[in-house]
């Protein structure tokens, strides 16, 4: 490093500082520079940019600002007008928004129902309504769709699951069945498939290993070559991806550390490179990413806290000024929750978003386990119950 | 949904909205009919590609377009129509992805369609250039380019020169780092051509990513691929036995002799059979630098004249099932001495003179140690061997603790010696000049970019380089003074302040590095003995106290330099885990009052400590938090490592709900506590300690308060 010369770009002093010659053709080097201001206090930020010995002009870059506008004050959780939102999802058919995400109401209806578990309003539903929809969407073969008319899928049979596990109602599956259908996407590395069209996903993998779990029924697979497989979709900078070399991501890392989690295998996971990752994952504003560089987004609330509860590293973001983040997302007026402040609501995020804030123990919500994405008290009573 | 303002429609974006609604439901009602009916003649697949074009999502209209395809191509046998039917496939894909690249049904069904192994490769690499600039993060796109790749059997070097270009492109692509991490550790593992020696290449993966970090400093995408360098640099395959108990060279007495005054004798040597030592013998326990497996009869040679020692149980102190541990632990069975009339054993311990133990990175290699230790035994045949251990109470307020120049005097040269750890006498580091080198240029090169701007990762990362250059030098030596450790503490300091969302990220590093402090020499270890003057003659032996209280600790580390250790106060600090102390395998008494742990799951370390009987978790935070962050870090039903052994009715007769306690029992069940001290917890209420006590029959005080 070493300083060329002064430069006075927009009226500031600077010390123009060479900081690498970056040679990609020897015949016209370039050089990345940074300009210095010479007194504290005139700029706030500091210029980067590139120059060739031919170059006359500077381009400057400024960088992104780094005080990002944090939004209007601490506000609260408004759980009534969530549980009307959620409640009105359900029956809203008519716009192009409801429509295109006809396909997986069945994930639609764990979003809402574990929401309101969650907001302690679950006896607002017509359980034996919800129940005989969902076992109308299982298939000859056991595994269930994301609505009726589709075709089967483990996203959706996963779903179907959890919602009968929330209403205490496993007892209408015919078990052995939906097990049989789930063990047989297993394939020789121990990887799972969605369905019988062969798509491979640690996704999958997950949704087989938390419904098997659900049913008491793990034994029917082959656990160690599952894990094995998860364990070859590790990235060095200690998250996961969906397949072997897949780029580490916050949701896939979810159902990794979950499936682990379950299968009492987190020994393969390095708790603190991972934990790291997860917590610079938050952001100045305090809403999470899911990758860096990307915008944060109520969704990664989930699945970055959900892992980072899962290997006891939860502390080493700020809580509250994510839970902040979470609640500037709430539509205050009509209920629901955004991806980020001021956009447009869905029951994804609103499950997500409160979900997030029951792992941070906002105060009067249930709360939620971090592996089975179910309130613990359900989780609780599949495993030390009767 | 995302990115989409929130906002009321128009009304007449309403009525577009229901008007494309129709449509779609439209397409929809048709859709079924085909697919349930199976009809796949043209005008029905048509109708398929408009749905799906609408929609990219519809996962079952992708099902039905490959049955369409495996039903019309058993009538196709000539190539270049299969070819065109699955070029159609193609186009659909096509056109669905621009409408969501993010669909992964379009993405798989273009992947189903290519390895049918008709269509050009060539098409969709030009495809995944067009998709990767409009986007160079979509992992999607990454993925499928991977599995080109691979159905191509395109070189990894090619595909490494393919990152570099997009990284030359644009630095902030944490993707194609990624991708580059990968790549790169295949063509290094497998020593391919050009990719030796390894330093060439790691100095030149340096010298791309300083680019990167000095162009813009707070983007993170070089920063991890930056870390991944250091761990690649400072990353040693070696096994080392870093500690062990014994140590080398220890005269080790044993004796069952209650009434002896050994108080201002030497300490560490004498020790009371009873008060530590199970019936099951004397405990051995071995700490590696890493995580191992394969510690056994065969791979640890224990050559003794005790008998019936041929074939010892090695045990790893784990608390998962991995069958890995940085620790592992025997127990030496003692000889009748009333019957033998050798009083002294001198016990040689050898290992890696064989393969057989593996590090959890795969690695044979074992540095070959071996170490010798003394057993006196003293018995005195009027004493009871089976009488039951002492049950005295601890009481841990501070007047208890005193602390003694003669005693210190005399405790110096035990621990010097304890500290003198030759057992890797002739290890040869295969740290080179290179090594130190490249880490001091690091080291060099940040501190300027320091001196320039403050940057929270460049800080971060001068923090973890002065930490591993320490390392590297000490390298092998358990206890070499670390030249850095002062500047690193000052470091994490400012990050605290710098970075206040990632706080206590940064101070458990402190906490770290704070024990590494404490525990680095005699003399900063000596400030911390005290000793317990409440006990009586019968506790003789265990009258010194390890106390680190009140140092802020958030995170204990450093424990194979503890491993001796019996009372140990680690009272008001900040600790919420005790991760790593199942290494203290001598602990009788444990003091780990006002500190901030949430659950009893946290406590699960302890179960595998079966020599504790005094634990004091009074004024933490048990009963408090709704969420347990330990939960999954503990054997338990949940984790399908234990079965589920409380069930509700067993406890019946207490009037609790046992679901809401199942952690304590799971936790307590296998320890035997005769104290528990759990006040100022708000766990802590009549029908909970009228549970424990009906649980734990060996306890004989709750909170100071007799019980039995
Ligand atoms: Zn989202």
């Amino acid at each position: 490093m070493r300083e060329v010369g002064q430069a006075r770009p927009a009226k500031v002093m600077a010390l123009l500082i060479i900081i690498k010659p970056k040679i990609v053709d020897p015949a016209f080097p370039t050089y990345i520079f940074r300009l210095k201001p010479k007194e504290e206090g005139i700029v706030y930020f500091s210029f980067i940019g590139y120059f060739t010995e031919q170059t006359t002009s500077l381009f400057l870059q400024v960088p992104k600002s780094r005080n990002q506008t944090s939004g209007l004050g601490m506000g609260e959780l408004e759980i009534d007008k969530h549980v009307q939102y959620v409640l009105a999802v359900e029956k809203k058919k008519d716009d192009f928004e409801s429509l295109v995400m006809e396909h997986l109401r069945m994930n639609g209806a764990y979003w809402g129902l574990t929401t309101l578990d969650i907001l302690q309003k679950l006896g607002s539903v017509d359980q034996d309504a919800v129940v005989s929809w969902v076992m109308s969407c299982q298939h000859d073969c056991g595994g269930f769709s994301g609505n009726v008319g589709h075709d089967p899928h483990v996203l959706f049979t996963l779903s179907a699951v959890q919602i009968l596990a929330l209403f205490d109602r496993l007892d209408v599956l015919d078990i052995d069945k939906v097990s049989s259908c789930i063990a047989g996407l297993q394939n020789e590395d121990g990887s799972f498939s969605g369905d019988i069209w062969g798509e491979i996903d640690t996704r999958f993998s997950y949704c087989a290993i938390c419904c098997l779990a659900i049913l008491h029924r793990l034994d029917r697979i082959n656990v160690e070559k599952a894990v094995n497989y998860i364990v070859s979709c590790k990235n060095l900078d200690g998250g996961f991806g969906c397949t072997p070399g897949g780029e580490s991501h916050a949701g896939q890392i979810f159902c990794c550390v979950g499936a682990l989690a379950i299968t009492g295998s987190l020994h393969h996971v390095d708790k603190d490179l991972l934990g790291w990752w997860l917590c610079e994952r938050q952001v100045k504003a305090g809403g999470l990413n899911g990758r860096p560089e990307k915008l944060p987004d109520v969704c990664y609330s989930w699945w970055v806290l959900s892992s980072l509860t899962i290997i006891d590293r939860v502390h080493w973001i700020d809580k509250d000024k994510l839970a902040k983040f979470i609640l500037d997302c709430q539509d205050k007026e009509n209920g629901g929750i955004s991806d980020r402040p001021d956009d447009a609501v869905d029951v994804f995020h609103t499950y997500f978003g409160v979900a997030g804030l029951s792992l941070l123990e906002y105060p009067g919500l249930k709360a939620i386990d971090p592996a089975y994405a179910l309130p613990v008290d359900v989780v609780n009573k599949i495993f030390f119950g009767r | 949904m995302h990115g989409r303002p929130r906002k009321p429609l128009k009304p007449e974006e309403s009525a577009a909205s229901i008007d494309k609604a129709n449509k779609l439901r439209a397409l929809q009602s048709q859709f079924y009919h085909i697919h349930h009916n199976k009809i796949y003649d043209k005008e029905a697949l048509d109708l398929s590609a408009k749905l799906l074009e609408m929609n990219p999502e519809i996962y079952t209209a992708w099902n039905y377009r490959k049955l369409g395809v495996e039903s019309n191509l058993q009538s196709l046998s000539d190539p270049d129509s299969i070819k065109s039917l699955l070029d159609e496939e193609l186009r659909v894909v096509e056109s669905a992805l621009r409408q969501n690249y993010k669909s992964y049904g379009a993405w798989h069904h273009r992947k189903w369609v290519l390895r049918k192994g008709y269509s050009s490769i060539e098409r969709e690499f030009r495809l995944l250039d067009q998709f990767l600039k409009a986007d160079s993060r979509n992992f999607h796109g990454w993925n499928y380019r991977r599995f080109v790749a691979a159905l191509q059997n395109v070189s990894d070097e090619e595909e490494l020169k393919f990152t570099t270009d997009k990284i030359n492109a644009n630095f902030s692509n944490y993707s194609a780092w990624h991708n580059r991490s990968v790549l790169l550790s295949h063509l290094l593992n497998r020593k391919a051509q050009g990719f030796v020696p390894r330093e060439k290449v790691l100095s030149e993966e340096y010298e791309l990513v300083h680019q990167a970090l000095f162009t813009d400093p707070d983007d993170q995408s070089g920063w991890f691929y930056h870390l991944w360098l250091l761990d690649q640099t400072v990353n040693q395959d070696t096994t080392l036995l870093i500690s062990s108990w014994p140590v080398h060279g220890l005269e080790l007495t044993l004796s069952n002799n209650r009434t002896e005054d050994v108080r201002l004798s030497s300490p560490f040597p004498a020790f009371n059979l009873d008060n530590f030592v199970h019936k099951e013998g004397v405990p051995l326990i071995l700490y590696f630098n890493q995580a191992v497996e394969g510690v056994n009869s065969s791979t640890v040679t224990v050559n003794s004249m005790l008998e019936k020692n041929e074939n010892l149980i090695w045990k790893p102190l784990s608390t998962n099932k991995s069958g890995k541990a940085h620790s592992w632990m025997t127990y030496l069975k003692i000889p009748d001495v009333r019957n033998s009339a050798l009083k002294a054993h001198t016990i040689e311990v050898s290992l890696g003179h064989s393969q057989g133990i593996i590090s959890s990175r795969g690695c044979h290699c074992i540095h070959p140690t071996c170490f010798r230790f003394t057993l006196n035994l003293q018995f005195n045949d009027s004493e009871n061997m089976e009488t039951e251990r002492s049950t005295e109470m601890i009481n841990w307020k501070d007047e208890n603790f005193v602390t003694s120049d003669a005693f210190l005097q005399d405790f110096t040269p035990t621990l010097l010696r304890f500290n003198q750890l030759t057992i890797n006498e002739g290890y040869v580091s295969t740290i080179s000049n290179w090594h130190v080198e490249t880490l001091e240029n690091e080291i060099a090169l940040f501190r300027e970019l320091l001196s320039e701007v403050n940057c929270k990762i460049a800080k971060l990362t001068l923090a973890r380089l002065l930490m591993s250059l320490d390392i590297v030098m000490s390298s092998g030596a358990i206890c070499k003074q670390r030249t850095h450790t002062k500047e690193v503490l000052e470091l994490f300091n400012d990050l605290v302040k710098m970075d206040p969302v990632h706080s206590r990220y940064y101070k458990d590093q402190h906490s770290l590095l704070l024990m590494e402090q404490v525990t680095s020499d005699e003399e900063s270890l000596a400030k911390h003995f005290w000793y317990y003057k409440e006990l009586t003659s019968s506790l003789s032996q265990t009258n010194f106290c390890l106390r680190l209280n009140k140092l802020s600790l958030s995170r204990i580390g450093f424990l194979e330099r503890l491993l001796w250790i019996q009372m140990l106060d680690l009272s008001h600090n900040e600790l919420h885990s005790i991760e790593g102390l199942e290494s203290l395998q001598l602990l009788i008494y444990l003091n780990l009052s006002h500190n901030r742990i949430s659950c009893f799951t946290a406590l699960e370390p302890l179960r595998l400590i079966k020599s504790l009987r005094s634990l004091d978790i009074s004024y933490n935070e048990i009963g408090i938090h709704s969420i347990d962050t330990t939960r999954y870090l503990c054997s338990s039903p949940l984790s399908h490592t234990r079965a589920s052994d409380c069930h509700v009715e067993e406890h019946a007769t207490v009037n609790v709900e046992v679901a809401n306690y199942w952690e304590a029992l799971l936790i307590f069940k296998d320890m035997r506590l005769t104290q528990l001290d759990i006040a100022g917890n708000a766990v802590d209420n009549e029908n909970f300690r009228m549970l424990l006590v009906k649980e734990l029959p060996s306890l004989l005080w709750v909170d100071g308060a007799r019980v039995k």
